[in-house]
């Protein structure tokens, strides 16, 4: 929900060709904004197996320019570290002392008086470094991937193209690439990015989860959008999922209206309810201490998701008693007198943890990832339930637990049965598996609520990998299937016999149009990133649980996950007249 | 040739961020300075400059490593290096 009308400083390189021309891929943060785009290069091609000196160039000179080309790449670092800060600053720091490092250059200026020619000896005296760094495990393995990132710039620098990697500009630009990595992701300056446009990704990828965290218009799947050039002027609209080159009089004016909107859009009294008064708990999800301050600022009743392995995503060993119970208290302080649903480890398949998880599975997202790690590596989760025990005592926060990738009701006795010996009263677990929602009843047997993990449980129900753009039309919560299971999920609870509540924690929650369908189907709160909750809270205000469960059963009921989207949206006006 | 012994007072071991500031600290000695386990061959000594061979180096917390290097001030420039070596770095 970005509010500023960008326009281009001077050196307008549109192709006019290109005027007028519309990209149609799909929308995944709202927001409407206009600005110049910057291309994400593309990754640095591997020069030639074997390829020698040009004819001319002698190995001195070879050697001379790989120096300057390294010297460069720390350079260029070490002056984007100075504007960082945290633990950004330090991964650019150390990195530009591996760029200009004389065990590396050592080795490819060897390579190149053998003949090779500079990218080739650095490409392949880079390879060495990292594999011995990988050899040697744990934290060094991590820094393997540091080794052939500087590899990657210097390369580039020799042939005189952009540095992979995010481009770094004075001036805010809209994002535009094929998708996003993880690791890009983690570099991307939300002071420069308007707005991030991806050819390929889906909804759940990760371009879309860190521009609704960031709270920057997305929009993903618009293929073809990587061929316009840098520093074309494009409107792109985040909700409808276009992106126009060229924009004129009536998209300045959306983007102006949409400034306006994002102002309006930008309280939260507190209390998520209907019109009717029905009350909807709004929760947040988050990642840590830092979160979950701006999120009770943002008003948030509590938090639905607490991602406990994102404190630990650095860690090569498992964090200690004393560290888990610091980063979980920072969260519950945050929060007194209100719920904190604290979601033990969940790594694997997209977020694995050296000490956890297996990298080399054939199948991560069918592996031992979330709760299954406590059959491979036994004590995590008791330690940890040990930390979120002793965390609590003491602070005012009403504290809750769930095992992630629960599939059975046996696996959810076990749990409960973890947490009751390490003092913890109120166990619950997530539903992402399609076979915890069709046992929802016997499963809440045993615990005392359930979070439906709608991201996961929609890559499961549609067998659709979330990353992967082509199936982007399949992995939507959306689809009817996904709401079936949110209904079964609903119903077993209410079959249990104590109406136990179901929550849903997954990015689901934070589309407002989806949102009344949740509450239609019977959810009782909703958990999301903290952007989201006064738009969220602004459309339930606008509809009665009655006028929510006939949505429900429309969304229910289409023949699509477009025509379920595209039905619900027609019966709620009030998204269009906030551009949401 | 002069040497000292140094024990990695850093509690994550020379890595990371204790790692990039004695490689720092080297790079500005107008000396070669080398680093090897304690009780390894002095053959097998690696360039204290370089943050990847340090980090193959692999030291803990609690390791001893000994530091050589040659010529004008070489005595001061490995104190001042020990004293790096020895001090908890994260912790700062």
């Amino acid at each position: 929900m970005r509010t500023i009308v960008q326009t281009l400083p001077g050196k307008a390189s549109t192709d006019k060709s290109e005027t007028g021309r519309t990209f149609a891929g799909v929308g995944v943060s709202p927001g409407r904004i206009i600005g110049p785009i910057l291309l994400m290069p593309q990754a640095v091609r591997e020069p030639a197996m074997g390829e020698r000196l040009a004819e001319g160039t002698s190995p001195e000179e070879a050697s001379t320019a790989l120096r300057a080309a390294a010297k460069a790449v720390q350079i260029n670092l070490t002056t984007r570290s100075v504007g960082a800060s945290g633990a950004g600053r330090e991964v650019l720091e150390a990195t530009a002392l591996m760029a200009n490092d004389p065990m590396l250059i050592k080795a490819a200026v060897k390579l190149i008086t053998t003949g090779a020619s500079a990218e080739r000896a650095i490409w392949d005296a880079a390879a060495s470094v990292a594999e011995m760094l990988h050899n040697l495990g744990g934290y060094m393995a991590e820094r393997a991937t540091d080794v052939l990132d500087v590899r990657g710039r210097i390369v580039a620098e020799l042939r005189g193209v952009p540095a992979p990697g995010i481009p770094y500009s004075d001036t805010p630009f809209i994002l535009v690439g094929e998708d996003l990595a993880p690791a890009d992701t983690a570099t991307l300056d939300p002071a420069k990015v308007l707005a991030l446009v991806t050819s390929s990704g889906g909804p759940q990828s990760h371009t879309a989860i860190i521009a609704r965290a960031l709270g920057l218009p997305a929009v993903v799947a618009a293929v073809g959008v990587d061929s316009l050039t840098d520093g074309t002027v494009v409107f792109v609209d985040g909700a409808v999922g276009t992106v126009l080159v060229d924009p004129g009089a009536d998209e300045v004016a959306l983007a102006k209206a949409w400034e306006t909107t994002t102002a309006a859009l930008a309280v939260f009294d507190g209390t998520g309810r209907l019109k009717d008064g029905h009350l909807v708990p709004l929760l947040s999800n988050v990642g840590g201490t830092t979160d979950a301050v701006k999120a009770a600022a943002a008003g948030a009743q509590g938090v639905g998701l607490l991602r406990t392995e994102f404190c630990f995503l650095e860690r090569d060993t498992e964090p200690t008693i004393a560290e888990q119970v610091e980063a979980y208290r920072g969260v519950f302080d945050a929060f007194p007198g209100k719920k904190v649903v604290v979601r033990t480890l969940d790594a694997g398949a997209d977020k694995p943890l050296p000490f956890l998880t297996d990298a080399s599975e054939p199948n991560p997202a069918l592996g031992v990832r979330g709760y299954r790690t406590d059959l491979t590596s036994p004590g995590v989760l008791e330690r940890q339930l040990a930390a979120i025990a002793l965390a609590a005592e003491g602070t005012e926060a009403e504290v809750w637990v769930m095992a992630p990738m629960i599939s059975t009701a046996e696996e959810a006795e076990h749990f409960a049965g973890l947490c009751q010996a390490a003092g913890l009263q109120t166990p619950g677990v997530m539903v992402e598996v399609p076979s915890a929602a069709l046992t929802a009843a016997s499963i809440l047997g045993h615990v005392h609520f359930v979070s439906l993990g709608t991201n996961d449980l929609t890559q499961y129900a549609m067998a659709a990998d979330r990353q992967l753009g082509p199936l982007a039309a399949l992995n939507t919560p959306w689809q009817p299937a996904v709401l079936q299971l949110i209904r079964l999920t609903v119903a077993g609870s209410r079959d249990e016999g104590h109406d136990k509540p179901v929550g849903v924690c997954g990015e689901a929650a934070a589309d407002p149009a989806l949102a009344v369908v949740l509450v239609g189907l019977g959810v009782s709160t909703l958990s999301m990133t903290a952007r989201a909750l006064s738009p969220v809270a602004a459309v339930l205000a606008s509809v009665t649980l009655a006028e929510a469960q006939q949505l429900a059963a429309l969304a229910l009921t289409a023949h699509s996950a477009t025509d379920a989207r595209r039905i619900v949206r027609e019966k709620l006006p009030i998204l269009s007249t906030l551009g949401l | 040739m002069p040497e000292r012994t140094a024990v990695i007072a850093s509690r994550v071991g020379l890595h990371a961020r204790p790692a990039g500031i004695f490689v720092a600290a080297v790079g500005e000695l107008p000396l070669e300075v080398t680093i090897a386990m304690a009780g390894e061959p002095a053959d097998d000594a690696m360039d204290a400059s370089s943050i990847l061979s340090i980090m193959s180096l692999g030291a803990s917390n609690g390791d001893t490593v000994v530091l050589r290097a040659e010529g004008e001030g070489a005595d001061e420039a490995l104190d001042s290096l020990v004293k790096i070596l020895e001090t908890d770095l994260d912790a700062e």
